[in-house]
């Protein structure tokens, strides 16, 4: 691991300790009440859930443009993240929905665009364990596609009639309530460095690994 | 690299590629109708399971005509990429025609527009099907109900016909097309449903349909400039 | 290739662009567009949402640390057997 990992792990863990104080001081919300903090988690979660697909695309593309193996491990690691924090996102969400919207699900274009961006995160995971020989290649296919319906997911609340809350909140959040936001979404951006950290090195050691295999057999 | 040039400059070599690529499909599909019959008789059996196990009190469900239509669709697709790109795995065709000096893309492009005809041919028959079983009265705007279909029927094409390819030489590639191809379609499927749905309301609302028709070229548009580049990458190995 | 891919893809940007123009304009308001704070709530409103929020902040944690153990136990794993293969290999070398 490299030197700076454990002082950052140290760093993310005290500050997602922290975070739950922050947002209890938060103020409530004039319509929502208590209920909208989950909005604390959700969104940095969603916001990852954003990010993982593209970095998977993008290393896909280089993958696929320059054959590298390091663009490979990253883009299935920031695969494996994907199904982490869409799994996070999409049940912190209805959790919250059940309380501000009375429903637990609907399916407007938001919803309905990130469920299936978690079935593609899926459907790449699949592919890896059980394509065979070939199937990097094949998957890097599969990750262009995925990356692709990301601002699709973004821009989508904008544009269509759907009761999630559009992209204007975030901008418009009073100080005392953006605070614990930026907090949150800092921590969740440490973490998913350090989680890629993790997985990217345990892909390098399982390539070691393959090595020895074969140098085993000689 | 100078051909490639002069191809540019006289845009024939190119068309000339997709077309012998397409002329190989369509008439081995036209002397063995293999795929063709298959694939057809299965899609109008899904559409009578789905108007059976829908129906109630003798009559079929309200609105229930456009997704009905359009899953059957999918499912047909499915079954057609599946046994198409099998065929050519089995000759080793598509290995051949990796190797002959023709433009990638124009390979992608040819058995693309194979697999487009293929599902015309069928959605011909499945329309006044599912027209008649749903009393749906898909006919009274044939042009938007036209490019409605054909648009959505691309853009399913785009990225099976790349799926399908990048799988030959996969394991479980049977099992992995859907995998891979369903959560991908989603957003062409439901608008092509949407479109369909529109179509089918008692009073037209031309402004929705003209809505997910743009919406649908758009899909097409990216998926299958997204589809050139990755096949082109994908199958240079 | 090149120049054709080039063309293309400022087509397809223009073009998306040009398409998503109409979808823009026909919208009705947003039912919420910025989250308002007040002073808070009084008791009773609070008791229904806590099971809620509780239970998406321990989901999260959990499925975060979840996620960690798996990495790190498979990490794990894979150094273990790598460890023993070079054991192997260097008494192989030796012998």
């Amino acid at each position: 691991m490299p030197k700076w990992f454990t002082p950052a792990a140290i760093l993310c863990g005290l500050m997602f300790v922290v975070s739950p104080v922050l947002i209890a001081r938060a103020p409530d919300e004039s319509s929502m009440g208590m209920v909208y903090k989950i909005y604390y988690y959700h969104m940095p979660s969603a916001w990852m859930f954003l990010l993982a697909p593209l970095v998977c695309g993008i290393s896909s593309a280089l993958y696929l443009a320059r054959g590298r193996p390091g663009d490979d491990r990253r883009a299935w690691a920031a695969a494996e993240l994907t199904v982490l924090f869409g799994a996070l996102t999409l049940i912190t969400g209805p959790l919250w929905a059940r309380r501000a919207w009375g429903t637990w699900w609907v399916w407007d274009a938001r919803l309905t665009s990130s469920l299936v961006g978690w079935m593609i995160g899926w459907a790449y995971l699949i592919l890896r364990r059980y394509g065979g020989p070939g199937s990097d290649k094949l998957a890097a296919g599969v990750a262009l596609f995925g990356a692709v319906n990301v601002p699709f997911i973004y821009i989508s609340v904008n544009y269509w009639r759907t009761i999630h809350p559009p992209t204007t909140v975030v901008p418009r959040l009073p100080v005392e309530m953006g605070l614990p936001l930026w907090f949150c979404v800092f921590a969740f951006l440490l973490l998913f460095i350090l989680l890629m950290t993790m997985r990217l090195r345990l892909e390098a050691a399982r390539t070691r690994l393959d090595a020895l295999y074969v140098a085993l057999d000689e | 690299m100078s051909t490639e040039r002069r191809g540019h400059a006289a845009g024939s070599p190119f068309a000339r590629s997709v077309w012998l690529v397409l002329r190989k499909d369509l008439t081995v599909e036209v002397r063995s109708g293999e795929i063709a019959y298959t694939t057809l008789f299965f899609a109008a059996s899904c559409v009578l399971i789905f108007a059976f196990a829908l129906v109630k009190e003798g009559r079929a469900p309200e609105g229930g005509a456009a997704g009905i239509l359009w899953i059957a669709i999918l499912f047909a697709a499915t079954l057609a990429l599946g046994r198409g790109f099998e065929r050519e795995r089995q000759s080793e065709t598509l290995r051949a025609l990796l190797l002959a000096p023709v433009p990638r893309p124009a390979i992608y492009v040819g058995k693309l527009l194979g697999i487009v005809a293929l599902l015309v041919a069928i959605e011909a028959v499945l329309l006044p099907l599912v027209a008649f079983l749903f009393t749906a009265r898909l006919f009274a705007h044939p042009f938007w109900l036209a490019g409605i279909v054909l648009t959505c029927t691309v853009g399913l094409a785009s990225v099976g016909t790349l799926f399908a390819a990048m799988l030959v030489r996969a394991r479980s590639r049977d099992m992995l097309l859907p995998v891979l191809l369903y959560p991908i379609v989603v957003p062409v499927i439901i608008a092509g449903v949407q479109g369909t749905a529109a179509l089918l309301q008692p009073t037209v609302e031309i402004a929705l349909v003209r809505f997910w028709l743009l919406l649908l070229v758009t899909f097409d548009v990216v998926f299958v400039v997204l589809a050139l580049w990755t096949f082109e990458a994908v199958m240079s190995d | 290739m090149p120049v054709m891919n080039k063309i293309v893809r400022v087509a397809v940007l223009v073009f998306c662009c040009a398409a998503l123009a109409p979808v823009a304009q026909a919208q009705p308001p947003q039912p919420q567009d910025e989250f308002v704070p007040v002073g808070n709530s009084p008791a009773p409103e609070q008791i229904p949402a806590a099971p809620l929020l509780i239970g998406a902040y321990v989901i999260v944690l959990a499925g975060l640390f979840a996620y960690v153990v798996s990495l790190s136990r498979r990490l794990g794993a894979v150094h273990r057997d790598v460890e023993r293969l070079e054991a192997d290999l260097k008494r192989r070398g030796r012998s």
